[in-house]
């Protein structure tokens, strides 16, 4: 097993070097002359060439790309413009918010896809099934943004049992309670649309296991009907559901985008939006790479614990 | 079935295979090291001689399947050579594969499987006339009702779809396309164990009387002995991707040389028979990919020796009464020792 | 050479039991919501240009944020007086547009990479998904972003991100059912016909990929109507005075809280445009997909529905039998029709006797073996009529507590493919164990000893490592050991075998059939054996009972029916088979097919195919007659003994 994960993790590395070509390719195609767009149009071609060669763009893209490389393998991402401050910093810390917020979420849409996709297949064509099936339908037809204001104005602004916006409270805060108080409704918001889809696989997963030849030779056992479903069938269930999970935390982290706009959340995606916006591009660069990273970890993750249900797959 | 073999001997060869191998796998891995590679055929020598029908037989895993795919260009050997009318395949197959298909052609065990579910009949059928002849729109027309003819299906069949057959009707087909362009050999691979037993017969039949109405020659490819004694005019018995035995289908029923053979015959239950010959279950087969130095049936035979556990046997280590009739055995069964 | 399938029909196409497509989406009211919606807003969204519609992107400062139902605005203002009906409507037609061209380009792309990495293998298809396993590497979004980033915020760079992100999606979907279909053998059949790859690529083998393309665009069409939305909400998709529902709600989530309704019509918006169209996704996908469209999907339930409604259950035969199964009907509902696959069957089972059932495929013989413990799935099978008695219990009346217990403990199986009945992802050991302690109480160290000593009995070498191996990792024949043992795990009476050698090769069969045989005369238990083959029959059973067609036509003596067939079914069906060391004997096939079970004909189902058919075999019921004893044939016209079929 320790020999699978090594070999899984040696190959993730070309992964994560591809990661780093793309990333660079499609910084390196934006239109029009960095230098330019930094100094504005009114300076002298002395100071352009100057910054251009400061920032290394009269190498070839090949020797920029190991320049920049070189750079990332120190923590150097560059310096974001409009914060003044290295982009490494400022990444790692607003992470951590979107860690904490994506995390949450995935979490809730596991439990609560799989029991529902459960509970769904077991009572095939019953009236939970029809609820389950009709929630998820709305759930995976909701616009996650226009949900979360839908939530702000009802529990936030009428309610006034949750707040609208932010992390911690202004004074006073910072303590678990406070995170959670302000984690509610943005995770929830979140987690609506992987929840729909974890449950409905872990109801066709299901609905497919339990038409298998070995639950007729489980049932042939003499087994209860409560180890049929939980033991055998949800066991092979959960081989096809956990890549799906895996997959889905790459939707919860690109939701995030909306859900920390949305809940002005300090994570990696707000920030993402605006500089976007104000077209500091070494920052959506940095953002756009240590958070697709994590998600080649958290695939890793998935993949080990597949293997480690199947043993087919060793 | 089984015709005069006297003269079946004297025909010139069709199809000659030498020393054919194939092997899966085994491509240079990224990091250094190769992929394990298994030997699905090895060393594999036969002749196949115009008009008779060649019967070859073996459990899953023997590399029959494997041979038959080669034989059509379907696959090509990683060594050896297969040639047609003294001309290579291999080259042939990349070169012109509708000559080939011309030549050779092929039935599929799973018939149903082996038609397209969104065509009818007809394109089906017309797929091979369109692209290995040259006849025209009523040329075609008038071959496609001849095909049907001689495989016993009615015309209106030709509209239809093939989820609307019976397995017995898509083996027809199956056969039919096999004959629309008028090849001189055809490889049948298992074409009657996915039917069930009644209809086998009727295929069996069938088969039978287009070899003689098309003067057609047939390697037929099954793991059912019985099957294989009713066609055949030779057999050639497969284990582990080599030939164990081969020779005029008489003798290797009647008097087999390698053990294995023998094995297979007091293996298979037939009607009336109560006592089956059954080894131990420690009789393992061997791993493809770490394949025994000696003979591979060495581990499960009773008359091994030393000589077997080292040394591989040639194909035609021994030979039986008539000089067509070889096996790849140290230790070859005698006739008194055999079921007779 | 008898044959007559040049007269013999193909199935006759049945209306009634497989409505048409269009049928089927209509019968489903979910779907057919969601069209009618669907279709409802594409067209007033196509409408609005000659719609009495105010201009869209007029300004009126006066009218500011007006609310809902105001005079002259009906969904009312937004911030800067312009009409919110009008926005909306224009607005739902950009957002349509942009959502079905992105899910095109990305279907179009997408399902050509797929099809050509699917198809070509090797190489090509090494290259093709690495590139599409790298853009997959970044969280879906977070790619478009990226993209949006460098092409600079517009409507039309948001299409192009969403479709690109998409394009991996569909690349990889259609990749693994064309590798499907390029194994299979129509494909090398149109190779060897002569079509080369380019024809067989797009002429064999995309038309069997189109219902897939269809199905996975309606289910992502919604999906990228809500994504080019949510980038045109933050700003990076569509931009001012052109807007999208999506930006529409970007504007007025700053007066959220002021003037909710500006932000609230526009989200109401697209979740009723993505719900049509998911609704109407679902139907289309439940209608092409084939696994749903057989409801083959339906989950079968613990233990075969009985519904012997009120016809009388036949009482035991009196003859002191441990299994008597008496006229047991089993029927499957599939549509409208009904398949009688067991109709009528009477079997008795003595102990330690063996007892061989044989039939060809579709004769119901592993429907009468699932029948006895209730292992037919429901839906959509069910017990229609007769009773099953183990030692005189009925078990069709017994409680389901009852026989969970009889299930392997008295009555214990082994099936066909001894790969696909062990649970792939637990240890033989696990799964004998488990077999054992359910019908025994006794300790984990009890039952490792006594699952140690089961695998010895059935002659697997170093049984005590062998407990700790998937299925996977054994062989054929060693699997079906395994499966032997684990019914044999609580000293069963009867052992149904469904075939259980079908799968194995000629020298594995006759292991296993060895070791069947000497563990009933150790332990004497009864053996229902069922089979095709006569050959396995005459290694193993005493009694043998032929069937077709849902019934048994004759019983007695393996002996005396092998040499003395009375039934012309039995005869023809013994002359058929080719024997080993007789290869001159003439095959003698039956012509014809056998009926379907849900449509039988009146009188014997074998009338059609048999060469001493008379008037009086196609009419009213005929029965298996018995004679001394053993012996019984389903026939007004036996053969008599040493006669010819």
């Amino acid at each position: 097993m320790a020999a699978y994960i090594a070999k899984r993790l040696l190959a993730a590395i070309p992964v994560l070097f591809g990661l780093t070509i793309i990333v660079f390719l499609i910084m390196a195609m934006i239109p029009g002359d960095p230098a330019t767009a930094i100094l504005g149009s009114y300076a002298t071609p002395e100071n352009v060439a100057k910054l251009n060669k400061d920032l290394g763009l009269d190498k070839s893209l090949l020797e920029q790309y190991f320049i920049w490389l070189g750079n990332l393998f120190q923590g150097d991402l560059g310096r974001s413009y409009t914060l003044n401050r290295p982009v490494l910093d400022e990444v790692l810390e607003r992470f951590s918010a979107t860690l904490i917020l994506a995390g949450t979420s995935l979490v809730l849409c596991s439990i609560l896809g799989l029991l529902a996709g459960i509970v769904s297949a077991v009572r095939q064509y019953g009236w939970a099934d029809k609820i389950i099936t009709l929630l998820v339908l709305i759930g995976i037809s909701t616009p996650s943004f226009w949900l979360g204001l839908l939530l702000i104005l009802i529990f936030a602004v009428n309610l006034k049992l949750f707040p609208a916006s932010g992390m911690y409270a202004i004074y006073g805060g910072g303590d678990l309670p406070d995170l959670l108080y302000h984690l509610t409704l943005p995770a929830l918001t979140l987690s609506v649309v992987a929840t729909g889809v974890i449950a409905r696989l872990t109801r066709t997963a299901m609905l497919e296991v339990l038409r298998q030849d070995y639950i007729r030779t489980a049932r042939a056992k003499g087994l209860s009907e409560r180890k049929v479903i939980y033991k055998h069938a949800f066991k092979s269930a959960l081989v096809s559901v956990v890549p799906v999970i895996g997959i889905q935390a790459g939707f919860v982290i690109g939701g995030a985008v909306y859900i920390e706009t949305v809940f002005q959340w300090p994570g990696v995606g707000s920030m993402l939006v605006k500089a976007i916006s104000t077209r500091d591009l070494l920052l959506v660069q940095g953002g756009v790479l240590v958070v697709a990273a994590a998600y080649v970890l958290f695939n890793l993750l998935a993949d080990v614990v597949q293997t480690l249900l199947d043993p087919r797959l060793r | 079935m089984n015709g005069p073999e006297v003269w079946m001997a004297d025909n010139p060869a069709l199809l000659t295979i030498s020393e054919v191998e194939r092997v899966f796998g085994g491509a240079r891995k990224l990091f250094g090291g190769r992929e394990p590679a298994v030997h699905a055929v090895q060393g594999l020598s036969l002749d196949v001689r115009k008009g008779e029908t060649l019967g070859v037989v073996g459990e899953s895993g023997c590399g029959k399947s494997t041979l038959a795919r080669l034989v059509v260009g379907l696959d090509l050997p990683t060594g050896g050579t297969i040639t047609f009318n003294g001309e290579d395949l291999s080259a042939l197959a990349k070169r012109d594969r509708k000559a080939l298909a011309r030549k050779i052609q092929y039935v599929f065990q799973d018939p149903v499987a082996s038609l397209n579910p969104r065509k009818t009949i007809r394109t089906i059928l017309e797929a091979p006339l369109k692209h290995l002849t040259e006849l025209n729109a009523d040329d075609r027309e008038a071959r496609l009702a001849e095909l049907l003819q001689a495989v016993n299906l009615a015309p209106e069949f030709l509209e239809r779809y093939p989820h609307e057959f019976s397995g017995g009707q898509a083996q027809r087909i199956g056969i039919a396309r096999a004959l629309a362009a008028g090849p001189e050999l055809i490889v049948l691979d298992e074409p009657v164990s996915a039917l069930d037993v009644s209809v086998q017969a009727q295929v069996l039949n069938l088969l039978d009387k287009l070899k003689a109405d098309f003067g057609l020659t047939y390697i037929f490819i099954s793991h059912d002995l019985s099957v294989v004694e009713s066609v055949s005019d030779r057999v050639a018995v497969m284990y582990f991707g080599r030939m164990a035995e081969l020779g005029p289908a008489r003798d290797i029923f009647r008097t087999p040389l390698h053990p294995y053979t023998d094995l297979l015959m007091r293996s298979a239950p037939a009607p009336g028979r109560r006592d089956l010959l059954a080894e131990d279950a420690s009789a393992e087969l061997p791993d493809p990919y770490n394949p025994p130095i000696g003979c591979a049936f060495a581990a499960r035979c009773a008359r091994q020796s030393d000589l077997c556990l080292k040394q591989k046997p040639s194909p035609d280590e021994a030979q039986g009464g008539s000089p067509s009739h070889i096996a790849a055995c140290h230790r070859p069964l005698v006739r008194a020792e055999t079921l007779g | 050479m008898t044959d007559t399938a040049l007269t013999a029909q193909a199935k006759p196409k049945q209306k009634s039991s497989r409505p048409g497509t269009l049928a089927l989406l209509l019968n489903n009211t979910l779907a057919t919501t969601g069209l009618v919606l669907l279709v409802a807003i594409c067209l007033i969204a196509l409408a609005a240009p000659i719609l009495p519609l105010p201009d869209p992107d007029v300004t009126a400062p006066a009218n500011r944020l007006l609310p809902v139902f105001s005079e002259g605005h009906l969904l009312g203002t937004d911030h800067l007086g312009r009409d919110l009906l009008s926005r909306l409507i224009w607005g739902t037609q950009v957002s349509l547009a942009v959502g079905l061209s992105a899910t095109i380009i990305a279907a179009f792309f997408g399902s050509l990479l797929g099809l050509v990495a699917g198809y070509a293998g090797g190489r090509t298809d090494t290259l093709i998904m690495r590139g599409i396993d790298m853009v997959m590497a970044f969280p879906y979004i977070l790619l478009a972003l990226a993209i949006v980033a460098v092409l600079g915020p517009g409507l039309l760079n948001a299409l192009y991100a969403i479709a690109l992100v998409n394009i991996p999606f569909f690349a990889r979907n259609i990749r693994g059912i064309t590798l499907g279909l390029s194994r299979r053998e129509f494909v090398d059949a149109a190779r060897l016909s002569g079509k080369s790859p380019a024809q067989i690529l797009f002429i064999e083998i995309l038309p069997n990929v189109l219902p897939v393309i269809v199905i996975t665009m309606s289910t992502t069409v919604g999906w990228m109507i809500l994504e080019t939305a949510g980038l045109s909400f933050l700003g990076l998709g569509a931009q001012p005075p052109q807007a999208d529902l999506g930006s529409m709600l970007g504007e007025g989530r700053k007066i959220l809280f002021t003037a909710p309704h500006v932000s609230i019509v526009p989200g109401l918006m697209i979740f009723v445009l993505v719900m049509s169209i998911n609704l109407f996704g679902d139907g289309v996908r439940d209608i092409l997909d084939p696994r749903l469209r057989a409801g083959s999907l339906t989950r079968p339930v613990a233990r075969t529905a009985v519904e012997r409604g009120n016809s009388e259950v036949p009482p035991p035969s009196g003859q002191a039998a441990l299994l008597d199964v008496r006229e047991m009907r089993t029927e499957f509902q599939i549509g409208t029709s009904v398949y009688k696959a067991v109709g009528g069957v009477s079997l008795g089972l003595k102990d330690g006797e063996c007892l061989g059932l044989v039939g060809e495929s579709g004769s119901g013989k592993s429907v009468t073996a699932m029948s006895i413990m209730g292992l037919v799935p429901t839906p959509p099978g069910r017990i229609a009529g007769g009773a099953a008695y183990l030692e005189g219990e009925d078990l069709f009346a017994a409680s389901d507590k009852r026989i969970r217990k009889l299930r392997g403990g008295s009555v214990a199986y082994v099936f066909q493919d001894p790969l696909s009945t062990l649970h792939p992802l637990f240890t033989v050991g696990d799964q004998l164990k488990e077999a054992i302690t359910t019908h025994q109480p006794l300790s984990g160290k009890e039952a490792t000893a006594r699952a140690i000593e089961l695998l010895s009995l059935v002659r697997i070498p170093n049984a005590k490592e062998r407990l700790s191996a998937y299925p996977h990792e054994l062989s054929g024949g060693m699997r079906q050991r395994v499966c032997i043992a684990m019914a044999l795990a609580n000293d069963a009476r009867v052992l149904i075998a469904d075939e259980p050698t079908t799968a194995l090769d000629v020298t594995v069969q006759s292991q296993i059939l060895t070791l069947m045989n000497g563990l009933r005369r150790e332990r004497n238990a009864a053996i229902l054996f069922i089979t095709h083959d006569f050959g396995v029959v005459s290694a193993l059973c005493d009694r043998v009972a032929v069937m077709y067609a849902g019934r048994i036509v004759e019983t007695g003596t393996t002996e005396d029916v092998l040499n003395n067939p009375q039934h012309p079914y039995t005869a023809k069906l013994i002359e058929c088979v080719p024997v080993l060391g007789q290869p001159d004997r003439r095959l003698d096939a039956i012509a014809g097919r056998p009926p379907v079970v849900n449509n039988l004909p009146d009188g014997c189902a074998f009338a059609d195919r048999c060469p001493r058919v008379k008037p009086d075999c196609r009419t009213g019921e005929i029965e298996l007659v018995t004679s001394d004893g053993e012996r019984g044939v389903r026939c007004l016209h036996p053969l008599s003994e040493g006669a010819a079929a």
